[in-house]
C-alpha cells in the first residue's frame, strides 16, 4: 500500500528540499521504491539537489497539461535504481497546477511506488497546498528558531484542515522533523530545545538532524547526504528518521560527528 | 551591564524564544477560522463614531498590544471640527 508524504514547512530555507533528498534516497536504499516530486514551480531545486538537472526533459506540469506521458518524465536515479524524481517546471506558472491534474498524477503513482514524496514549496499559497492535498503522512520540516516554529505551527493547522484526509474526516499522520540543530548551542541555552519545540508543536518527533557541513558538501556534489556520508551525523540522523517513517522502532539520539584528533586534522590538512 | 542582564545572558535567550512563541501561538490559535478581530472592531468602532462626527479614514490609527493576562485596543482618530481639529482617544 503506497504511502502519500509530503514534506512541508511554511518557512523557506529550513530543508525541506535537503530532506525530501535525504529521505527519498535513504528509503530507496531500504529496497523501497520511492518517487521525489518538486512542487516548487517556477524554483525547483529538487533536481539539483539530487545530481539530475541536466537530465530534465518533461515535468510535472507537462504531465498536468497531458503534453507528456509520466513514464517519459520519471528520472531513475543512476545511483539507486528504485529512486525516482518528477521535476517542477522551471518556465512555467505555478497556476498550471490543477488540483484535479496533480490527484490524477498521485494517483497513478501511487499504483506503481511504496512512496510518493512531494517536496512542497515554501509558503502556504497554491503550490504548497496542492503538494500537501492528497497527502496520507505530514513530514514538517523545523528549524529551532522562532519564525520557523510559527510558520510550522501554521502549517499543521493547514494540514488538519486543508488536506483531503481531513475534509473526510481522516486521520492525517504528522512528524516532526527538527533540522540545523546544534548541541552546544542547545546546552548554553542559545538554542530552543527540542522539548521545548515538540511541546509547542505537540507532534510527535521524527529525528534532529545536527548541522554540519556534510549537507553543504551533499548538494554542492549533488548527491543526497544518505548517499554521499551515510556515516556523517546528519546521514545517519536522516537513515534513522527514514526508519521511523517505516514503523520501527529506533532509539532517539542526536548523532554528532566523530571529532577528529589533532593529527589527523594535521595529517589530512596535508593529505 | 546591570546585574539582571548579567544573569540573563548567562541563562541564554532560547527559554525567551520559548515563551514568546507560546504566548503568540496561544493567541494565533485562538483566532483561526475567526476573521481578523482587529479589523471587524476597527470597521464597528468607526462606524458608530461616523454616525455623529465625520471621521476622515486616513486620520486613525489602530494599535493592538496582546500580553499575558490583557490586551489592549488602542483607536486614535482625529476629528474635524468648526474650529480646528480634536483628537478621540479610545482604549480598552
Amino acid at each position: 500500500m503506497a504511502k502519500v508524504l509530503v514534506v512541508t514547512s511554511g518557512k523557506g530555507g529550513v530543508g525541506k528540499t535537503t530532506s525530501t533528498a535525504a529521505l527519498g534516497a535513504a528509503l530507496a536504499q531500504s529496497g523501497q521504491s520511492v518517487v521525489v516530486i518538486d512542487f516548487d514551480v517556477g524554483l525547483r531545486n529538487l533536481d539539483l539537489v539530487l545530481g539530475a538537472e541536466r537530465r530534465v526533459v518533461y515535468d510535472l506540469i507537462n504531465v498536468v497539461q497531458g503534453e507528456a506521458k509520466l513514464s517519459q518524465a520519471l528520472i531513475r536515479d543512476k545511483r539507486v535504481e528504485t529512486l525516482s524524481l518528477l521535476a517542477a517546471s522551471q518556465t512555467r506558472d505555478k497556476d498550471a497546477l490543477t488540483e484535479e491534474g496533480v490527484g490524477r498524477i498521485i494517483a497513478e503513482l501511487r499504483e506503481k511506488f511504496d512512496w510518493v514524496i512531494c517536496d512542497s514549496p515554501a509558503g502556504i499559497e497554491r503550490g504548497a497546498a496542492l503538494a500537501m492535498r492528497f497527502a496520507d503522512v505530514a513530514v514538517v520540516v523545523t528549524n529551532p528558531e522562532v519564525s520557523s516554529v510559527r510558520d510550522s505551527d501554521r502549517i499543521i493547522g493547514l494540514l488538519d484542515s486543508k488536506t483531503l484526509r481531513a475534509e473526510n474526516g481522516e486521520r492525517m499522520e504528522k512528524h516532526l522533523l527538527i533540522t540545523r540543530f546544534d548541541p552546544a548551542r542547545e546546552m548554553r541555552g542559545e538554542m530552543l530545545k527540542t522539548e521545548d519545540v515538540l511541546e509547542i508543536l505537540s507532534i510527535p518527533l521524527l529525528g534532529v538532524i545536527p548541522e554540519s557541513e556534510e549537507v553543504l558538501r551533499a548538494s554542492n556534489v549533488g548527491s543526497p547526504v544518505t548517499l554521499n556520508a551515510p556515516t556523517s551525523a546528519p546521514g545517519r540522523a536522516y537513515m534513522d528518521a527514514a526508519k521511523r517513517l517505516k514503523g520501527e522502532v529506533v532509539a532517539m539520539t542526536v548523532p554528532t560527528e566523530r571529532r577528529a584528533g589533532l593529527f589527523s586534522k594535521i595529517f589530512r590538512r596535508a593529505a | 551591564m546591570n546585574l539582571l542582564s548579567f544573569f540573563q545572558r548567562r541563562r541564554g535567550s532560547a527559554p525567551i524564544a520559548r515563551d514568546r512563541l507560546q504566548m503568540l501561538l496561544a493567541h494565533e490559535r485562538a483566532a483561526l477560522g475567526q476573521r481578523d478581530l482587529v479589523a471587524v472592531l476597527r470597521e464597528e468602532i468607526l462606524a458608530v463614531i461616523a454616525k455623529h462626527v465625520r471621521v476622515d479614514q486616513d486620520k486613525v490609527r489602530v494599535k493592538m498590544d496582546r500580553r499575558n493576562a490583557i490586551s489592549t485596543l488602542e483607536v486614535d482618530i482625529e476629528i474635524e471640527t468648526g474650529t480646528g481639529q480634536t483628537r478621540l482617544a479610545l482604549a480598552g
